[in-house]
């Protein structure tokens, strides 16, 4: 039992779904899992040979010593000499086997050590790995939350607890094999009277655990719920205070405050009899092995007992007596070392649930784009997220090099999806998308996402410095061009005056910045790369109207030229686009100019002409 | 730790008695041995022979001590747990109280996922710790010692050999623990980092692939992910060692044990269950030694969790910092509509002035705003506008004293606010914040969250001044249920439930900051239109980027870049702040 490092680390979801897991799955699991350590196969026979050594070399030290006791015993009876020569011989031996012990079980450590550590890296290297290469539509699917725990939590969980679980198990079985044969050999009668014992521990263990099952479970709802009102109260106290309901929350959470005390002591109370219940079933198991031994030993002594039930030494009983607890053990540890293996097995099931998850298509043969003009075409484009759920049908539009076509519409008509497809974050049902001509699915990915310049409407920033995420767009480029691209984007002027400018340190997802701040910055960092074309999907919706003015015209001048999509529910932004597409349900009901639109008198002309109502001042 | 500490006291039994019976438990394991060495020293006595019902005697005797420890250790359990369980009780009633006593700037610099993990990680880990502590601590070194001591009555000369080897063990074991924690402690930062990398990839799926980001990411991952490995690696070779170590130090212990007591023996100094029962006390001294040091690793964890949450508690809350009258009590806000009407004002509305007020967030930051002075008179409504990250939500959070200014002095009816009672301060004013946010419960639940009396009729009028009637109609009803966050509703409908909470509360100051946005032009306008409206005519502040939300109001204040730059109503401010034109001109430019 090494000290427990990986302690530190949020132990996986106990209750993890256990559904995805029938037995033929835990089969296939199991079958995955021992092809994943194929590669640490020598390691890992080392390990078990270096276990099996230790085990062996742990029953015989207690051997080797009551032989030295048998002889010191020898002292009280008649023909008692003092060997001098023969004990010492004993405990050399005993010291020799005691150091192999431990050079092998440290042995043992290092290896398993290396394995678990290797092991656990390279699962989660390659499902970080896997997850570049996932589609969108798996994570956007997917609850994030979940696939971290899936990466940190549960490839820990897997290679720790089936490691250790596994070391355990097989030292386990090779210390209740060897004691039963050392024993045997002793005398058969006392070895019946440990082994029909200590079973016992294991059913008491047994009892009480499916008892406190339900303990836990109902303390863990407690938490949960507890868990949940601090969320929801943390995450929102500046309104909690806005209104001063700290005292009526506090008093909401001492209820269930209550509850998980009455929960956690009864599940914490019956869980923790356990080790009492077996440390007594060993003490019985104890007791009976001194007495039968006791007696065994005085017929032996006595001269009384046949062959089988013959006597047996001092030595041997004390010998029994150690056995009786080494024999004990691995029961009591039996029940977590399965539970252990379990929860590792169901642990790798998720982990590999995420790595076997069908990839984007293969793009390895796909062309280069070179020389993007910006002619982007899009013919009889049908594409939905949910196969019966139609989104976009037929879909058609001609885009010529450096035009400005934006996109209105109301919410859910598919205009950020129409943005999914360009970059081909999704591929379309059926239909084809060109630019310069060449069908989108015959390009490389990175080529095709690299001729655009991308700013969403959900800003994403990374831990660490300002400065580190304007350059993540252009890693080389130097202070003077990340200070322009910042002017360009006016983000220059408030990243100024936080506390250490460009190299102040934001935290997760941009931390104290606002939203409109942290648009300011993924605009810059497109400010910094300027591809050939670019899309702007809802980028300045936290930005005011002025600045966001100033940014167009900064956007304006980037994209001379250039061919851009613009989604945007403010009109004052999209009205000097070149081609405005208008969708609604997935379709384009409008196309055309603004002053074509307005002049048709349509859905546009609705939308835009709603603005205005009511302001003059009241 | 120590000022975690006081959460035991009120199970002060509890914490004596748990850790009394654990010791009563061991001091009957302790003598197991004797009852032994009695044993083999009856039967190698052969003047003795077939004694039977002596070793029956032996029998009993070993099964009443295991019986007797059962009993004494399931009670030291049921003690141990009911302290730690109502220790993490109390701590998180008071951790979570003063979490809720926080100002603003407080809980910006902690951040909600600290606090969170604060409250529940962190605290599990501290009574987890508690347990253990109170199970382990004395029981395992109470074994050592009772070995030792054990071992002296039996045969001082060998005793002495005992003590040389526990010394030699602690020092092993210390050695090791004290190298190891520091590992542990980098094992954890280096995880949190991968950990972060983890969620980044996920979330910025997007941005990293539009950026061609992929290999970067990954590599970027697999070089923390090295490093992590790395580090537990270390930690792993040092901690592997524990075991081996300490396991033949103590063999080689009973060897010479074995080889000084066979000398005794034929002295006749000893008897043979007498060099058998030290030999026991010594495998006695092993097992407990591994246990006491994985409880070091345990304790250890707590006590880092026990320190971060004591580092909750240094933060000062919003009460003790700046406000002497009110100290500990929360406030509380149950009281009935008259009575949080007051007596004294019968008008319900105020009169706020700014007088050169300044605030920075950080000492070493520039200001946020500079210079602010205006006058709103009762019942009047001022419209601020300006740019993003202009200090319109600063300027209208230091109202409430959300964040005290920095510089200046504001005053409500003539009294500086700080000298105002916070709580009393609070109630008097209504805030929409930007961000909607509603909370699990009942419509009509969230709707009195600022007026817990609220009759059926009041809300029913806020509903329609907020515009937000169709709202609960289409939820089924005022106690149709809002799940957490709002997640059944769209921004616009928790947009104007927000609105209509804080006109329930009928407050004197009533500010909507950019509360709004979500709204259609027509809703807006409507709103607005109702706001004017109010019966109880209080004072209101509109933030907001459109000029048509604050056109309509008595006094505009433009703000940029922290300054006032402007001050009037719209017509005048058309003519005079350039700001303000370009600002209205950009939405609504006419067709030319």
């Amino acid at each position: 039992m090494a000290l427990d490092t990986s302690g530190f680390v949020p132990k996986g979801n106990l209750n993890t779904d256990s559904s995805a897991l029938g037995k033929t799955g835990q089969k296939e699991t199991i079958k995955k899992v021992l092809r994943s350590l194929r590669k640490y196969r020598f390691l890992i026979l080392f390990s078990l040979f270096l276990a099996l050594v230790s085990v062996i070399f742990t029953l015989l030290v207690p051997i080797r010593i009551g032989d030295a006791i048998d002889r010191i015993a020898l002292l009280n009876t008649e023909q008692g000499i003092w060997q001098k020569e023969a004990i010492a011989g004993f405990l050399i031996q005993a010291a020799v086997f005691a150091l192999i012990v431990g050079i092998s079980t440290y042995g043992m450590n290092l290896i398993n050590n290396r394995i678990t550590y290797h092991a656990v890296r390279d699962i989660r290297n390659r499902t970080l790995e896997k997850i570049g290469h996932l589609p969108l539509s798996y994570l956007d699917s997917h609850s994030q939350g979940d696939i971290v725990s899936r990466v940190i939590a549960d490839a820990d969980q897997f290679a720790d607890g089936l490691l250790m679980g596994f070391t355990q198990a097989f030292t386990g079985i090779m210390t209740i094999l060897g004691t039963l044969i050392f024993m045997l050999r002793m005398n058969p009668a006392i070895t019946l009277v440990v082994v029909l014992v200590t079973p016992l521990s294991l059913f008491v263990a047994k009892f009480i655990s499916s008892r406190t099952y339900a303990m836990f479970r109902d303390q863990s709802i407690e938490r949960g719920k507890q868990t949940s009102l601090i969320d929801e109260m943390i995450g929102n106290e500046k309104v909690v205070k806005a209104f001063h309901k700290e005292a009526d929350i506090l008093e909401q959470f001492d209820e269930i405050n209550e509850r998980l005390q009455k929960t956690s002591l009864k599940a914490i109370f019956y869980s923790s009899l356990t080790n009492p219940c077996t440390r007594f079933v060993n003490a019985v198991c104890y007791a009976l092995v001194a007495m039968t031994g006791a007696f065994f030993a005085l017929s032996g002594a006595a001269g009384e007992g046949s062959r089988l039930f013959g006597g047996i030494t001092v030595g041997t009983l004390t010998v029994f007596l150690a056995y009786a607890n080494q024999y004990t053990k691995p029961f009591n540890e039996i029940s977590s070392v399965i539970s252990e293996l379990q929860n590792a097995i169901a642990c790798a099931a998720r982990v590999f649930e995420v790595m076997e998850e069908e990839p984007e298509s293969d793009d390895s043969g796909g062309r280069e784009l070179s020389d993007v003009s910006g002619t982007v075409d899009i013919e009889k484009v049908d594409f939905s997220y949910v196969k019966d759920k139609k989104l976009i049908e037929d879909l058609n539009l001609h885009v010529d090099p450096g035009q400005r076509v934006a996109i209105v519409g109301p919410t859910g008509c598919g205009k950020t999806t129409i943005i999914n497809l360009l970059m081909r974050f999704y591929d379309a049902d059926s239909g084809s998308i060109r630019v310069e001509g060449k069908d989108i699915r015959d390009l490389k990915r990175h080529s095709l996402r690299s001729a655009y310049g991308m700013v969403l409407q959900e800003t994403w920033l990374k831990a660490g410095t300002i400065r580190d995420n304007i350059l993540m767009a252009r890693p080389d480029a130097t202070e003077e061009e990340m200070i322009a691209a910042a002017k360009a984007s006016h983000a220059h002027s408030f990243i100024r005056r936080l506390p250490k400018g460009y190299d102040t340190v934001i935290g997760e997802d941009g931390g104290s910045l606002s939203q409109g701040q942290k648009q300011l910055l993924c605009i810059t960092r497109v400010m910094l790369k300027i591809p050939p074309m670019l899309i702007l999907d809802e980028a300045t919706s936290s930005i005011d109207t002025r600045t966001e003015i100033r940014i167009q015209k900064a956007f304006s001048a980037m994209m001379e030229g250039r061919t851009s999509f613009i989604v945007a529910h403010r009109l004052s932004t999209i009205m000097n686009s070149d081609i405005i597409l208008v969708m609604r349900d997935g379709h384009i009901i409008e196309q055309g100019s603004h002053s074509d639109l307005l002049a048709a008198g349509g859905f546009y002309a609705e939308l835009y002409n709603s603005q205005f109502a009511g302001t003059s001042p009241a | 730790m120590k000022r975690l500490l006081k959460y035991l006291h009120n199970y002060r039994k509890e914490s004596i008695l748990a850790p009394l019976f654990k010791m009563l438990e061991a001091a009957f394991e302790l003598f197991v041995p004797l009852v032994i060495a009695a044993l083999i020293d009856r039967i190698t006595d052969f003047s003795q022979t077939g004694d039977r019902s002596f070793i029956l005697k032996c029998f009993a005797l070993l099964l009443i001590l295991g019986l007797v420890g059962l009993v004494s250790s399931c009670t030291a359990q049921y003690f141990a747990a009911k302290a730690a369980t109502g220790f993490s009780k109390e701590l998180r009633h008071d951790l979570f109280a003063h979490l809720l006593s926080l100002g603003y700037p407080e809980i910006d610099r902690l951040g909600t996922s600290t606090m969170i993990t604060r409250m529940t990680a962190d605290v599990n880990t501290a009574q987890n710790g508690v347990n253990m502590f109170l199970r382990l601590f004395l029981r395992s070194p109470f074994i050592v010692a009772g070995a030792v001591v054990m071992a002296f009555t039996i045969d001082a000369f060998s005793a002495g050999l005992f003590v040389g080897v526990v010394i030699l063990l602690f020092l092993a074991v210390g050695l090791i623990m004290r190298s190891n924690i520091p590992l542990l402690k980098k094992v954890q930062t280096k995880l949190d980092g991968v950990l972060n990398l983890t969620r980044e990839s996920l979330s910025g799926a997007r941005v990293i692939r539009a950026f061609t980001l992929e290999e970067q990411t990954a590599s970027h991952f697999r070089e923390e992910n090295g490093d992590l490995s790395r580090i537990q690696q270390k930690a792993g070779r040092i901690s592997g060692l524990l075991n081996p170590l300490t396991y033949v130090m103590i063999n080689l212990g009973i060897v010479f044990l074995i080889r000084l007591g066979g000398i005794r023996v034929s002295n006749g100094a000893l008897t043979t269950g007498q060099v058998v029962a030290l030999y026991n006390y010594m495998s006695q001294i092993l097992l407990e030694l591994i246990k006491f040091a994985n409880l070091i690793v345990t304790i250890n964890r707590a006590l880092a969790s026990a320190n971060r949450i004591g580092d909750v508690f240094e933060i000062p809350s919003e009460d003790a910092s700046g406000d002497p009258k009110r100290q500990q009590d929360l406030p509380r806000n149950t009281e009935t509509p008259a009575e949080a009407a007051g007596t004294d004002r019968k008008d319900k509305t105020a009169h706020i002035e700014f007088r050169n007020v300044s605030l920075r967030y950080h000492e070493n930051s520039d200001e946020v705003l500079t210079g602010i002075s205006f006058r709103a008179e009762k019942g009047q409504t001022i419209g601020i506008i300006g740019g993003t990250g202009s200090g319109k939500t600063s300027l209208i959070n230091l109202i409430p004293r959300f964040y005290d200014a920095t510089g200046g002095q504001i005053l409500i009816d003539g009294t500086d606010i700080r000298e105002l009672d916070r709580t009393e301060l609070k109630k008097r004013v209504g805030i929409v914040p930007q961000k909607a946010v509603l909370f699990s419960g009942t419509i009509a639940e969230n709707l009195r969250w600022g007026n817990p009396g609220a009759t059926m009729e009041e809300l029913d009028e806020a509903l329609r001044l907020s515009v937000a009637e169709d709202v609960v109609r289409a939820k089924g009803g005022p106690d149709a249920v809002i799940e957490q966050n709002g997640r059944n509703l769209s921004g616009g409908q928790r947009q104007r439930l927000t609105i209509a909470r804080a006109l329930v509360k009928k407050p004197e100051i009533l500010i909507l900051d950019d509360a709004s946005s979500a709204l259609d032009n027509m809703t807006d306008l409507k709103l607005r239109t109702n706001l004017r409206e109010l019966s109880a005519n209080p004072t209101v502040f509109i933030v907001s980027q459109r000029s048509s939300s604050v056109m309509g109001a008595d006094l505009i204040i433009v703000l940029d870049d922290g300054e006032a730059v402007g001050m009037g109503t719209h017509e005048e401010l058309l003519k005079t702040c350039e700001v303000y034109r370009e600002i209205y001109e950009t939405q609504f430019k006419k067709e030319a």
